[in-house]
């Protein structure tokens, strides 16, 4: 069996691994490179919790060949943040409450990082249609939306928005900002 | 052709915790030498938030604040017994052993405080920033580091609490069904909004309006996560969901990925419109309820009542595929008096 | 900007009262920084330089005689360490419901010389790779003697029925009873004295719990050889306490570290994964990992459990009910798993959130040949739920009754009696019912409005 090193610009940083033909770039990240911020939901591509940025473009890493990616950049959610700032993202994630058990959450918000990268000011469909292939089963969703929006509105340096917009229903009753921003984990 | 508008409405209770097997759950909590307070569990967070609300209620009991608390969970070597996380049972068992665990720390803390403040402990208080005060003299203070430090150096005490909740195992009388399974009932009323496409069958929930009561709610950011994903899950349970499509004349054609399964994607999710009540709980902690699980429930038989009230059609088999409107839709037509 | 609901305090406004600093505040969640940094642990984010993987043969057959297992062809594929059959298992036969004393001891870790459900595992592999270990399990060979399946609860339950348990019966057996009883009343005289009598059916297919993390585990040997179980189970003793029973080792050798999840739902309260990957760990002391593929997680790891419903209802013609019959069939598949609890859990939820002086339920635990079911949120209740809140619709429907008010009319209130002879306490159904249609602009006359679950019926 053929093992091939491959190169790649990982969160910045030059990163080498051994890879065989059958190797995916998820394994490559986790059990190569230590790298466990990219999750394995289905190993099928259906899911997203696998999502990482391949040349600053969303791919679902457990359908990709690790040899295919030598010599590209990749970018996971341990790359987001120095540990003292974290991104727009991950902020608007935090402070909307747009994560439950959490394990999608890496996935989505490379997805929604992609997503800004592209396109600044997004519609709520757009970010609907930029998440579609995250499956999220704790949250239904609607605040990680609420949260992609936000972010881009922090982005932006604009108000951000409280709910997204929808043609139907009134807004939710009461709607208020946590102020408790970063906590160290309990 | 036509898309039809309907409402539908249902309401629901559900038990708070089921013991027919006993139902026990444990906390021990210790002071760190700075002061910190080490909750140890072996209870398991599966993203409802157990680890924060088990934070919450240490803090509150204790009096100090939530960044002096450290949730340690699960290890079966340093950590307590808990039954598990299921039946709607975590913050109720969890959350009162650890108050009751916390309560007995406090006591001890206040007993440290008193001997380094020279009063008696029964006159201290917390003020929730992290001292301990002589009541109505405020100056006369004491920070839970240095509390500690002279526990762990110069008293020689140990600040730490043992905290257990259990309800007793009920056996139901084989004859009647007498039982007395769980401590408390939440309640919830759903009032569903569809539209049914009359020519795929297709169902689109459009708002969920809730009312919920669920005793206190400790962390109403969580809650609302709570019962708004929880009642996706129980639209997603309506209009999309079976790993038997057939069931149950055949077992084929089980879907084996996301592709196949379907759930309603981030384009498809409900407006939800939610409002909470509190009746507390006489055991519960701090007066709350268990919700885990209830919101799933009432938003299906509403939105089965909603299609009919939109199309006519009576769904009685979950899940209510498009398949299921269009015989529905047909049948009508058949009944229909010729013209 | 997180969302927040409203708290109406208007509601028992006089039972709520008091004073807190953390509770009830919007604290943030302590596991979230973790989330959205990717540094949350969960059991699989660990790697092992010599982790070997676990992989399953798998049952083809609904229900069929096992005549023979060949491993020879599996344990030749470079990278397979073992095969593990039922004769590697110290106490293969087990019910994770025996910690609370529920018997019969009715399903295999692995087949023996049967098998009941498609996907029911026969062989485990263990291999140096997952590819190696998936080839391996497609290279065990077993031969079958097809038999009769049944796949229908009804069906299950009809005398001429093959018997597919080897206890006897194709239902539990609840102390001496073929269903979970509830007696309460007499409905035959509730029926008797009714304006209307009202009988629908209502079912249900199993529902999977589709955690976005699949269930597994990895164990790791440590020194003086006890085993370290990182798991995703969603109850850490549960787990602990029922592998040592099949391992027959003293509880003190395992160690059980998990608590962060990717979703549980129910799904994880099944002890599927852990005994084998200690059974294989100590086989061949090295660590090892048994997790569910996708497509095992959604086919044969349990789902939320088929129900088929039939209610009788007897009602006056002012909409009170005066008995509900209910006939309830869970279907358990092959095995009982924690299934014989949830239709008990049905069963105390009957007749719904309503007070009916005369009541009268068979809750059935039936075992089909298909994939056992198990716990999931809401088990018991959610698809009753489904059945009562449309025979409500219904009925108001039939009696053109406002749906709202024939359910605040024979909602429960502190001091009833329940069916299963609790005295309700701290009840708010008609508060919510209230509350829902006001925000809907449901109007409700006066004394629907005046109604209270604090004030008892009047006789």
């Amino acid at each position: 069996m053929t093992v091939k090193i491959v190169n790649l610009k990982l969160n910045g940083v030059d990163k080498a691994f051994m890879a065989r033909p059958e190797t995916t770039l998820l394994l490559g990240l986790r059990e190569q490179l230590g790298m466990m911020g990219a999750k394995r939901g289905c190993a099928q591509g259906a899911c997203g919790s696998c999502t990482v940025l391949l040349d600053g473009s969303p791919v679902v890493s457990c359908l990709v060949p690790a040899v295919t990616v030598d010599g590209s950049t990749v970018g996971t959610v341990e790359g987001l943040s120095d540990g003292q700032v974290l991104s727009d993202v991950q902020q608007a994630f935090l402070d909307g409450f747009a994560t439950q058990c959490g394990f999608c959450t890496p996935g989505m918000i490379m997805s929604a990082e992609a997503l800004l990268e592209r396109n600044p000011d997004p519609t709520t469909e757009e970010v609907q249609e930029a998440i579609s292939g995250n499956v999220c089963r704790c949250t239904g969703y609607e605040p990680i939306i609420t949260a992609i929006l936000d972010a881009a509105a922090r982005r932006r340096g604009t108000t951000a928005a409280t709910t997204p917009e929808t043609d139907e229903g009134p807004p939710p009753t009461t709607a208020y900002e946590s102020s408790e921003g970063m906590r160290a984990d309990v | 052709m036509a898309l039809l508008r309907g409402r539908g409405y249902a309401s629901v209770n559900y038990p708070t915790g089921m013991n027919l097997g006993g139902d026990p759950s444990q906390a021990l909590i210790h002071a760190t030498t700075m002061g910190g307070f080490v909750v140890s569990l072996s209870s398991v967070d599966l993203g409802q938030g157990l680890k924060t609300i088990a934070a919450q209620c240490a803090a509150e009991t204790l009096g100090m604040p939530m960044d002096n608390v450290i949730v340690d969970t699960a290890d079966t070597d340093t950590g307590p017994h808990c039954m598990g996380t299921f039946a709607s049972r975590g913050t109720h068992r969890v959350g009162n052993a650890v108050i009751m665990a916390a309560r007995e720390a406090r006591e001890v803390m206040l007993q440290v405080a008193a001997e380094e403040l020279e009063v008696d402990a029964d006159d201290l208080e917390t003020d929730g920033s992290g001292f301990v005060r002589l009541k109505g003299s405020p100056e006369t203070k004491i920070h839970v580091q240095d509390i500690a430090l002279a526990a762990h150096f110069k008293q020689g005490r140990t600040i730490s609490g043992r905290g257990i909740f259990l309800k007793e195992r009920s056996y139901p009388v084989p004859e009647t069904g007498e039982m007395d399974p769980d401590s408390a009932q939440a309640h919830a009323c759903t009032v569903a909004e569809v539209e049914v496409d009359d020519e795929t069958g297709i169902v689109t929930v459009l708002s969920l309006h809730n009312a919920y009561e669920i005793g206190r709610a400790l962390n109403p950011a969580m809650v609302t996560q709570q019962v708004e994903g929880g009642a996706w899950m129980g639209v997603s349970h309506a209009v999309f969901e079976a790993t038997e499509p057939y069931y149950p004349s055949s077992r084929a054609h089980g879907p084996v990925d996301f592709c196949e399964y379907l759930m309603p994607g981030p384009a498809e999710t409900p407006v939800q419109t939610s409002v909470i009540l509190e009746r507390p709980a006489s055991n519960g902690p701090f007066g709350a309820k268990g919700i885990g699980e209830m919101t799933a429930n009432a938003p299906i038989p509403a939105v089965a009542n909603a299609i009919f009230d939109a199309c006519g059609v009576r769904i009685t088999v979950m899940p209510f595929t498009p398949e299921s409107i269009l015989r529905g839709l047909d049948e009508l037509r058949d009944a229909e008096p010729s013209a | 900007m997180a969302k927040i609901n409203e708290i109406d305090t208007e509601f028992f406004a006089d039972e709520r009262s008091s004073s807190f600093t953390v509770i009830g505040t919007p604290a943030q969640r302590s596991d979230a920084l973790g989330h959205v940094t990717g540094k949350t642990e969960f059991f699989e984010d660990r790697a092992f330089p010599d982790l070997a993987h676990v992989k399953i043969h798998r049952s083809v057959h609904h229900h069929a005689r096992i005549d023979s297992v060949d491993c020879s062809e599996a344990l030749k594929v470079p990278g397979v360490l073992r095969v593990i059959t039922h004769h590697d298992v110290p106490a293969n036969w087990y019910l994770v419901l025996r910690l609370i004393g529920v018997e019969p001891h009715d399903e295999p870790v692995l087949a023996e010389d049967r098998v009941l459900y498609v996907g029911e595992p026969i062989v485990a592999v263990v291999a140096d790779t997952e590819a190696a270990a998936i080839e391996g399990a497609s290279r065990v060979k077993v031969s079958y003697t097809e038999l009769p399946a049944v796949l229908d609860v009804e069906e299950a339950l009809s005398p001429d029925a093959p018997v597919i348990k080897k206890d006897g019966t194709n239902y539990f057996v609840y102390e001496g009873h073929h269903a979970r009883r509830i007696r309460f009343g007499d409905v035959e005289e509730g029926f008797a004295q009714a304006d209307h009598v009202f009988e629908w059916r209502y079912s249900s297919a199993p529902i999977e719990h589709a955690p976005t993390e699949t269930t597994g585990c990895i164990v790791v040997p440590q020194s003086g050889n006890r085993l370290l179980i990182h798991s995703n189970t969603q109850a850490a003793f549960f787990t602990l306490d029922n592998t040592a029973l099949i391992l027959d080792r003293p509880f003190t050798d395992l160690q059980v570290k998990g608590g962060t999840v990717g979703g549980g739902f129910g799904g994880k309260v099944d002890v599927i994964v852990e005994p084998l990957a200690c059974i294989a760990a100590t086989l061949t002391n090295r660590p090892v990992k048994f997790v569910y593929s996708r497509e095992e997680e959604m086919q044969v790891s349990s789902p939320r459990a088929a129900e088929r419903i039939y209610i009788k209802d007897g009602v006056m013609a002012d909409g009170r009910i005066v008995a509900r019959k209910v006939m309830l069939y869970v279907d358990s598949g092959a095995y009982s798993r924690h299934t014989p609890y949830g239709t008990t859990k049905a069963a105390a939820h009957l007749p719904g959130p309503y007070t009916i002086p005369n009541v009268h339920a068979d809750c059935h635990c039936v075992y089909t040949n298909r994939t056992p079911s198990s716990a999931m949120r809401g088990f018991g209740v959610t698809i009753a739920d489904f059945a009562i809140e449309s025979q409500m619709d219904r009925i108001a429907r039939a009696l053109d009754i406002d749906p709202l008010e024939l359910r605040l009319r024979n909602a429960y209130r502190d001091g009833d009696m329940k069916a299963h002879r609790k005295v309700a306490s701290g009840t708010a159904l008609i508060e919510v019912i209230q509350r829902a249609a006001a925000l809907v602009g449901h109007d409700l006359p006066p004394e629907y409005l005046a109604m209270s679950s604090s004030t008892p019926r009047e006789a």
